[in-house]
């Protein structure tokens, strides 16, 4: 086998284009990847259009709520491209230097204030699908939140005047009284004036008035919860059922070098596999120069070792821009060894089956692009039913062991580490196997 | 030198079923040292079966192979079975120790010196011309020294002149003590190479004996030529 081992290593070294895509693919990919997951999103440049007057604001109890505060806070989402007139801001959609316009319009005050009404604002898109859909929650997510201010201020504002009216004070309203006694005391005044008027239907009136200025003092105590719940009605508080919570860009990390893993060690083992039927030394090899376990296994170990080494620089490169767990660094290999074992079964089961190293490789590239795809569909996504189906395939196949193996050496998520591990080594039990009856045939 | 004593090889009811199929039907082959037997027969008569089997590069479904004492058999199957992105020296020197060649370098400098490639060691298989890269192909067969030679249809992508050292390097192997057996389509070759000949159709073996044999099977007074005499002689056998 040693033999055999410096051979492939001799014919891998001479095809050079396949040693330099190995070579500039994990670099490539781990810059992309640390650059993409350790930077912010980029914002989308929208023409923004305020026709609003300047020093434009809402009077709300007495209180003014700045349209330019609004204003701002939807500014900070995007990337502004400057337009003076709506047609502009269409010209700037149309021609690309903008994804989206927003024309805010010069009575949108006046919307606000209406309190009936809501205000309005023009959204302009363009008609690229992917684009639009991008600027579209972009914009949608940044107006929601500058609602949300809005909103708050609003609340607070009405809180305020409430208070000042349960509590007394001074609105600070033009035609308003100066110092208001506030609904909590008036059942106390109206009570020292009850003492001193006789019965009779006067005295009656002025004590139903006591009664209900107590309740109203009561109830509107309570509103500035109540205004609170009505503007978020729903708070979030998570649980984690088990194991540890994966941030999204080590998840992302794993999932590129896992797909990166899967796509080096299958082409590998079944290039190399099929090149011996492409180049008929297989018939001459079996007839008892090296019996077919043998060379299933000098295939397996080469694409999997080439294909560990690759991945590990990978994760070490991108773990220079993401912060990982260097601590760990024996559980990434252990995974990162088990996973290219199963996807090297899985590529000498696609090798054997193939005469010759072009066609295994379309077949490894096409049976492993949608089954890792398939690991990827997360529960919910689709029916029910469905869903069991892919979690079956994906079973079957080494790529999502092999994501939950390193995401649990990764990041510590479940399933366990050991589990991963025995599935993965069970998988590469059973492609090794079908690789040999595929090797039954020598030509 | 002339077929003598004991056979190196012999051959007893080979049969090969492909699923249904029977690729072979109960085939006896024997070769002696220096002989030189040819395989003729139509497309899919079992020739290359034959040979492989023989050579070990695939099982027989009934039917034994036995050598006659350490006697080693070399194997040159039709398509050059070599790693074109190695060079000449290379493809020898890995086959040799997988081989297990007492001396693998040393093999490596005697076949390049037997086989005249050795100008062309350090050059890549895939920058030799076809004839060149057959002559790798036989000099990998004979690396392990053996008794007998099995080549499968060794001419069939070589120009003339190319064939022609074929054959001699061929005959000097017969004549230094080596069984060789050879499957060809063309039965000129037979005819002048082969001391013997097996015809094979269908699977089943029709004939051994010598070319001579064979015309006169075929009830050929020479005015046919081998050829047409082979021709007969399986359209008289319904093939």
């Amino acid at each position: 086998m040693r033999w055999m081992l410096k051979k492939d290593l001799l014919i891998l070294a001479r095809s050079r284009l396949l040693v330099g895509v190995l070579i500039i693919y994990p670099i490539a990919v781990a810059l992309l990847i640390g650059l993409a997951i350790s930077r912010a999103p980029s914002k989308p440049k929208v023409a923004v259009l305020n026709l609003s007057p300047p020093g434009a604001s809402v009077e709300l109890g007495g209180r003014r709520l700045e349209v330019a505060h609004y204003y701002s806070a939807l500014l900070q989402q995007i990337q502004v491209v400057p337009v003076s007139t709506r047609a502009q801001a269409v010209a700037a959609v149309k021609s690309g230097r903008a994804l989206a316009a927003i024309v805010i319009p010069a009575n949108i005050a006046t919307q606000l204030s209406s309190v009936t009404n809501q205000g309005q604002i023009e959204v302009i898109y363009n008609g690229e699908a992917l684009e639009q859909s991008f600027a579209h929650s972009t914009i949608e997510a940044a107006l929601a939140q500058a609602n949300l201010e809005l909103a708050d201020q609003i609340r607070a504002v009405a809180a305020t005047v409430i208070g000042e009216l349960v509590k007394g004070g001074s609105l600070g309203v033009p035609g308003a009284p100066q110092s208001l006694p506030g609904l909590q005391r008036i059942p106390g005044i109206l009570h020292g004036v009850l003492r001193h008027e006789p019965p009779g239907a006067h005295r009656a009136a002025l004590a139903q008035v006591a009664e209900f200025a107590q309740f109203a003092a009561q109830n509107l105590g309570i509103s500035g919860r109540v205004l609170k719940t009505v503007s978020r009605p729903i708070a979030v508080r998570s649980t984690l059922l088990h194991g540890r919570r994966t941030p999204l860009d080590a998840y992302a990390v794993v999932v590129a070098v896992s797909i990166s893993l899967m796509f080096v060690c299958v082409l590998l083992a079944a290039g190399g596999i099929a090149l011996e039927r492409e180049e008929h030394t297989l018939a001459r090899l079996v007839r008892g120069l090296l019996s077919r376990e043998l060379l299933l296994a000098e295939k397996l170990l080469l694409a999997a070792g080439c294909s560990l080494v690759l991945a590990f620089a990978m994760l070490a490169g991108i773990g220079a821009f993401v912060g990982l767990e260097w601590s760990r660094v024996a559980q990434w290999l252990l995974a990162l060894a088990f996973a290219a074992l199963a996807f090297a079964a899985l590529g000498v089961a696609i090798g054997a089956l193939a005469r010759e190293v072009r066609a295994a490789s379309l077949l490894a590239f096409l049976l492993s692009l949608p089954l890792a795809f398939l690991a990827l569909v997360p529960a919910g996504a689709v029916a029910g039913g469905l869903y069991d189906a892919i979690g079956a395939i994906s079973f079957v196949f080494p790529y999502k062991a092999a994501l939950q193996a390193l995401d649990a050496a990764v990041n510590r998520s479940a399933p366990s580490l050991a589990i991963s591990l025995a599935h993965l080594l069970a998988l590469t039990a059973l492609f090794a196997a079908l690789a040999r009856l595929g090797l039954r045939r020598v030509e | 030198m002339s077929a003598s004593g004991e056979p190196l090889l012999v051959a007893r009811g080979i049969a090969k079923r492909y699923g249904e199929r029977e690729a072979l039907r109960g085939v006896d082959v024997e070769a002696h040292a220096g002989e030189l037997v040819a395989v003729i027969g139509p497309n899919g008569a079992g020739k290359t079966t034959l040979l492989s089997i023989l050579a070990g590069a695939q099982p027989a479904s009934a039917g034994t192979v036995a050598l006659g004492g350490t006697a080693a058999i070399g194997w040159v199957p039709q398509q050059p079975a070599v790693y074109s992105r190695l060079s000449v020296a290379e493809n020898l020197e890995l086959f040799a120790r997988l081989e297990r060649v007492a001396d693998p370098r040393g093999a490596v400098v005697a076949m390049l010196e037997q086989t005249g490639l050795r100008e062309r060691a350090h050059e890549r298989v895939q920058r030799l011309s076809g004839g060149n890269r057959q002559r790798v192909n036989v000099a990998l067969g004979l690396l392990a020294d053996p008794a007998v030679l099995v080549l499968d249809e060794p001419s069939s992508s070589l120009d003339p002149r190319q064939r022609e050292r074929l054959w001699r390097f061929i005959l000097g192997l017969s004549e230094r003590g080596r069984g060789v057996l050879f499957s060809t389509h063309n039965v000129a070759e037979a005819e002048r190479y082969a001391r013997r000949v097996l015809v094979l159709a269908d699977g089943e073996l029709l004939f051994s004996g010598t070319p001579a044999a064979l015309a006169r099977a075929a009830g050929s007074d020479g005015g046919l030529g081998f050829e047409g005499a082979f021709v007969e002689f399986l359209r008289e056998r319904g093939h």
